[in-house]
């Protein structure tokens, strides 16, 4: 049930979902350990897909995609009255 | 409707907390730096546009005017990074705020002038006369080229705020008036058109940041040279 690798080296897409308490504690919350995970996460995605011998616009497009997704997050308040409906 | 104009422009907030440097800061992860030779492909086409968009801007200069080069390809890539992202649906465009084009402009047309007035103070002054006009004229033309100086970091501000606005506005305008008209088709595909033709005449709000780093450079080329 214990995972082999160390605790805290551990990535938050392998975690399972019952070891997600003792996960976080284990993390690291000072301002230097979330510039840190930033950064790893970062690194991470463009390791994956971005520098790679034959990248293509996917790399490029699906961080656009996530930023337009993020800004419809943020103003879904202000467009929600405009949706068509009978009654406003 | 009035309400639902202008909100695109609001500061975004999520959870009540204005996150606007987080978006003037997301188009540096679109950058990422080269630290190899030869890199991934996004990295070598970014770098060829670079050295294409460098050499363009800066040959005209001498090479104390050369030393501004980081400075004016820095501000091109942000400008052209911010107005392309807010090209997106939904997005934010932070160059649309005057606050932050005269926070642009002003300290950078400063820098200018007051470095051609520390290193060539006479030729500085001899700009605000231009060359051959009758005697009579000289004080009014001397107040006239006075007031065109001080005018050139305003001028540079509202024409890049005017131009991201009003575009905006337009696309958000045509785009509603589409969507109210598609009951009555004998008009829709007209207007989508025009919206089509609008978004890539917008798109070249990348010229925009040529004229605004060409009105730069010109104040530079002006002061360094003679």
């Amino acid at each position: 049930m214990a995972s082999v690798i160390p605790r805290k080296e551990e990535k938050l897409l392998d975690v399972k979902i019952g070891e997600l308490p003792s996960w976080i504690l284990t993390q690291d919350f000072t301002p230097n350990g979330i510039a840190g995970a930033f950064q790893r996460g970062y690194y991470q995605y463009y390791n994956k897909y971005v520098s790679v011998k034959k990248g293509s616009f996917t790399g490029l497009s699906t961080v656009l995609a996530a930023y337009m997704l993020f800004n419809y997050c943020c103003s879904y308040k202000e467009f929600e009255h405009e949706w068509p409906r009978k009654y406003h | 409707m009035n309400e639902n104009l202008f909100t695109p422009f609001t500061i975004p907030m999520m959870l009540d907390i204005p996150i606007t440097t987080l978006i003037i800061m997301f188009p540096t992860m679109l950058f990422p730096t080269p630290n190899q030779l030869i890199n991934n492909r996004m990295i070598t086409i970014q770098q060829w546009l670079t050295k294409l968009t460098s050499k363009q801007l800066m040959n005209t200069h001498n090479p104390k005017g050369q030393t501004w080069s980081l400075m004016f390809i820095s501000l091109f890539l942000f400008i052209t990074s911010t107005n392309l992202l807010g090209m997106l649906p939904h997005s934010f465009t932070p160059t649309a705020q005057l606050s932050m084009n005269l926070g642009m402009a002003i300290p950078l047309w400063a820098g200018t002038v007051v470095m051609g007035f520390r290193n060539k103070t006479k030729i500085s002054l001899a700009h605000l006369l231009p060359l051959g006009t009758p005697t009579f004229l000289i004080p009014m033309l001397v107040m006239i080229e006075t007031i065109s100086l001080f005018i050139q970091p305003l001028a540079l501000a509202v024409r890049l705020t005017a131009n991201i606005t009003a575009g905006h506005l337009l696309l958000h305008l045509i785009g509603s008036a589409t969507l109210a008209l598609v009951n009555i088709s004998l008009f829709t595909a007209l207007i989508t058109f025009t919206i089509l033709t609008l978004l890539t005449i917008l798109e070249f709000a990348v010229a925009l940041i040529q004229a605004y780093v060409f009105t730069l450079l010109v104040s530079l080329y002006l002061q360094d040279n003679t």
